[in-house]
């Protein structure tokens, strides 16, 4: 008599399955979904809302004519969506994200739990001063911790992002520029390495980027640096820990040599979270940094943001601020909206006072650290990367000598002659249950593999990344360079045709033609 | 310290490995004198109780809104969101992802960011949409700077009706990238003629509907005024409801819009983060600022979506980009997806009648206090009152009443004597028959 009733009880083995075909094309717990478009019917709703009052409509005859085209679904139908849609992603929830210069660490759940408290959440940004004191004094504590972990006098808290806060911090070094009468400086230095967003945001600014080289151990050519010194450099722009992910000794020495020329030093503050709590910007010399939440102080990236790009500025630029900012007086928090006296901000960066919610998340992980575990935290960034560059230098090439600080760089001489691309390379790693490192940046170097485990990595974690690492480098090597090319196979799709989605662009939905739907 | 997995035998382990002594042998780069020997002075590390307790401590120290009755708007406005959008932005998957740069395991904020655009696109009635900005105000300033590209000129003329702020913004970037402003004054009656103010320079004509004090106005005169002068129709919107209930700036010919989103899906937040929505023409779009999702096959030929046309954008471009933007406002675009796909055609028109309709009621009310007069003849759920003193002491006396009445004139435009007896009102669908008669009641006493 069969015991097992219908349980298997002998393990299959034998020749591998063939790839799996489906009726419905779900592949399990993989399944497929279609465009809200396509499965709504109008008339349906997953909001109910009372009746609407017969009164007399003020819309001045402009009402809209005709429907909008959206479609109706249940909450059911809505929430399985998204749910299926959540699916599809990679999330640092799931796994170690070792995208490099991007800092995926763990994002706690308290900082979620108190940014949505009412207290904060349901404030209107317009709400009188008098009934918003806890708000303020939020902010001004977490420019307080800003300021000590940074050393400097002054941060302005509104800039929405890193890439605002570059362009804040840009514009008070042309307001400061301005005001001492030297408006005519224009060109900012800007090494080879640095994220995109700095060329583009001192172009935008209205000054003339000039590349400086890097050297052959990754850092600025302090020569070619000086040579490029002269009474038209407005200011240097230089990431510290640099995009190769390494400090720059010279830093002080450039700190002093910009100052000397007449410039002033903004240090993109993209990876400040390798040194918090061990450096203070204030004493490399910077005059302006700004500091992605989102990165150091591990506010959730959500796919693409919100992030906040609070900067910090020295004596020299803190009058230059913009507006609005938090001060303390006598009868409490005030918000100060317009110019006050000894004052001359370079004017507003965004409708209201910043990313209220983004400030109440970083102070959350930051109290939750203190001084100690923020610290700790850089340690631990600084000491994974390491551990990754010597658990895997025998087996790909680190692109530069030395130790690395909050992440690793490696380029693509390991790969020479397998066949196998970069980019091959990181699909394989899809495959292996592992987001990719950064590719191809930065820049100076070939093939760019940038790898970024951050604090939150266990030993385990690192440990079973590195293997896979090590087993497709290995792989590479042996001349697999098929397997590459065709991964990653175990994802929702394979890879995609990034050329035809730019050349024959389709950036919405729109309804099937009449004549398509009838043939249909 | 709960956020760290190491043993003090795991880094032991690890340096060792590495093959250094300690953990400053990895700092060694550091110049002597930038190193900090001992942390710095602040407190040390907390237990999740003894954050809550002092965080929620000062959260404890606000009024928030939904306490009091609330009749605040201009440019940010209390709707009620469904349980469903928070539950759904919260799920990791979403939450802890980061800018979809390896589509192949990121295909669900794809296409949740297509939905999205799609969506955009079609509310305003535009061609197309990119995946959001930081805020509607950021939206507005490229919006210009496109316009500014995309012509060849320099000089925007701006509404007296645009939310002050927002021509603050604007002018920020003028004054520091190099165009042209010239800002007509506020238009508190709605009835100014920006068309006389274009001529041959103008790249742009930046105009809000409705308007900061409340106004819905027929803009497609001044679509055609604008096009014939060879200069770009924006429309700002910063109540995204009202498209549900008002003709779209697409079908009065706007060239670009540039919203604030923040009305569905997004809480108050003290005013961030908030999310910039941004459609156009087509034709435009390689001059379009952002990120932008873009439909595609993969290697089996089945539907995908990408980040595309980042030929227009920092990471490639440098110093040539169309902007430096970067991280944008992906979740709370995501949060204005879910919240417009739980609505449907059916709900979204609905909640803009319902606000529509609350607002008229309650302009009816307030206008039967004596001394007070309201200025709009038209309005969506936002309108402007004339009071016989300053706006911002009445506003301070309403709190104690339990109402938050208002944006008052002073706070918008600071040092302008004239607005300062106007007071910015606000209802929208949260706003009750009883909460509408206690604010009639309580600014007839303070007055």
């Amino acid at each position: 008599m069969d015991m097992s009733q219908g349980r298997i009880t002998r393990q299959e083995t034998g020749a591998p399955l063939p790839p799996v075909e489906t009726a419905s094309g779900n592949r399990a717990l993989q399944q497929e979904e279609r465009l809200l478009f396509e499965q709504g019917s109008p008339g349906r709703s997953g909001v109910d809302l009372p009746p609407v009052p017969d009164v007399p409509d003020r819309l001045g005859g402009l009402r809209r004519k005709g429907p909008i085209g959206l479609p109706g679904l249940s909450e059911p139908q809505v929430i399985r969506h998204f749910t299926r849609l959540s699916q599809k992603n990679y999330a640092i929830d799931a796994g170690i994200y070792p995208l490099g210069s991007c800092t995926m660490k763990h994002n706690p759940r308290l900082n979620e739990k108190l940014a949505r408290l009412p207290g904060f959440a349901d404030l209107h940004p317009l709400q009188p001063i008098s009934t918003v004191q806890g708000a303020l004094e939020l902010m001004d504590t977490l420019a307080r911790w800003l300021k000590a972990l940074t050393g400097m006098p002054a941060v302005a808290l509104s800039p929405a992002a890193g890439a605002h806060g570059e362009f804040c911090g840009m514009v008070a070094i042309r307001a400061a520029l301005e005001a001492r009468g030297e408006g005519d400086r224009r060109r900012v230095l800007v090494p080879e390495s640095a994220h995109g967003t700095n060329p583009a945001t001192a172009a935008a600014c209205g000054f003339i980027v000039d590349p400086i080289p890097a050297n052959a151990r990754g850092r600025v050519d302090l020569d070619a640096f000086k040579a490029k010194l002269d009474s038209d450099v407005a200011a240097v722009m230089l990431t510290n820990p640099n995009t190769c992910g390494l400090f720059e000794p010279d830093v002080v020495e450039i700190a002093r040599l910009v100052h000397e020329a007449g410039g002033y030093f903004y240090c993109d503050g993209a990876n400040f979270n390798a040194i918090v709590g061990r450096v203070r910007p204030a004493d490399l010399g910077i005059d302006a940094m700004h500091i992605n939440l989102h990165k150091t102080f591990s506010t959730p990236h959500g796919g693409g943001g919100p992030g906040a790009g609070p900067v910090v500025l020295s004596e020299a630029l803190a009058p230059y601020a913009p507006l609005p900012y938090v001060v303390h007086g006598p009868k409490g928090f005030r918000l100060v909206e317009t110019k006050e006296k000894g004052t001359a901000p370079f004017g507003r960066l965004k409708a209201f006072h910043g990313q209220m919610g983004m400030f109440v998340r970083a102070l959350a992980y930051m109290m939750s650290h203190g001084a100690d575990g923020l610290r700790r935290a850089a340690e631990d960034a600084v000491l994974n990367a390491n551990y990754v560059m010597a658990k895997l230098r025998d087996v790909m090439t680190p692109a530069f000598d030395g130790p690395c600080m909050h992440e690793c760089l490696f380029d693509d001489r390991f790969l020479k002659d397998t066949g196998v691309t970069t980019l091959d390379f990181a699909k394989a790693m899809i495959d292996e249950g592992f987001h990719p490192m950064t590719m191809y940046f930065p820049l100076v170097v070939h093939g760019a593999m940038l790898i970024e485990p951050t604090e939150s990595e266990s030993r385990g974690s690192l440990d079973a990344f590195i293997a896979s690492v090590r087993a497709l480098a290995e792989r590479a090597k042996r001349g697999e360079a098929e397997f590459f090319r065709a991964a990653p196979r175990l994802t929702p799709r394979r890879r995609l045709d990034e050329t035809r989605a730019a050349r024959q662009p389709v950036l919405r939905w729109r309804p099937p033609a009449p004549a398509q739907a009838a043939a249909e | 310290m709960r956020y760290l997995p190491h043993t003090d035998a795991d880094r032991r382990a690890m340096l060792d490995a590495i093959g250094v002594g300690s953990i400053d042998d990895l700092f060694r780069d550091v110049p002597v004198s930038a190193r900090l020997e001992r942390p710095v002075d602040l407190p040390h590390h907390m237990t999740e109780l003894e954050v809550e307790r002092a965080i929620g401590a000062m959260a404890a120290k606000n009024r928030h809104a939904g306490s009091l009755a609330c009749f605040l708007g201009a440019g940010a406005y209390r709707h009620h969101i469904p349980a469903a959008v928070d539950h759904l932005i919260q799920r990791g998957e979403f939450l802890t992802s980061y800018t979809p740069y390896q589509p192949e395991v990121s295909q669900g904020t794809l296409q949740a960011l297509f939905e999205f655009q799609t969506q955009v696109a079609l509310i305003t009635g535009m061609e197309i949409a990119n995946a959001s900005m930081y805020d509607g105000a950021t939206a507005c300033a490229e919006a210009v700077m496109m316009a500014n590209r995309l012509t060849r000129r320099k000089r925007a003329v701006l509404s007296g009706g645009l939310h002050p702020h927002y021509r603050e913004v604007v002018e920020t970037d003028a004054r520091w990238t190099g165009f042209d402003v010239v800002a007509a004054p506020p238009d508190v009656a709605g009835v100014e003629d920006l068309a006389a103010m274009i001529d041959a320079d103008t790249s742009c004509v930046v105009v809000q509907n409705p308007s900061v004090f409340g106004h819905v106005r027929d803009l497609s005169p001044l679509a055609a005024a604008a096009q014939k002068a060879g200069a770009l129709l924006v429309v700002v919107v910063t109540e995204i409801v009202s498209l549900g209930l008002l003709m779209p700036p697409g079908a009065m010919g706007a060239d670009i819009v540039a919203a604030e989103g923040q009305s569905l899906g997004n809480p108050l937040n003290f005013g961030g983060p908030y999310v910039g929505l941004f459609a156009t023409r087509e034709k435009y779009v390689r001059q379009m600022p952002g990120r932008i999702a873009g439909e595609t096959v993969d290697a089996d030929g089945r539907r995908g979506w990408v980040l595309t046309l980042s030929t227009r954008e920092q990471h490639i471009r440098r110093e040539k980009a169309t902007s430096n933007i970067c991280t944008n406002s992906g979740l709370c675009a995501l949060a204005f997806a879910i919240h417009l796909a739980l609505l449907g055609e059916a709900g979204y028109t609905q909640l803009a009648a319902l606000n529509h309709a609350n607002a008229v009621r309650l302009a009816e009310k307030l206008g039967q206090v004596p001394g007070v007069e309201v200025v709009n003849d038209t309005f969506f759920n936002e309108f402007t009152l004339r009071l016989p003193k300053p706006a911002a002491p009445v506003v301070e006396r309403l709190v104690r009443k339990g109402v938050l009445g208002g944006v008052p004139g002073g706070r918008l435009w600071p040092g302008k004597r004239d607005l300062a007896n106007l007071l910015i009102v606000a209802a929208t669908e949260t706003n009750t028959g009883a909460e509408m008669d206690l604010f009639a009641r309580a600014l007839q006493e303070v007055l």
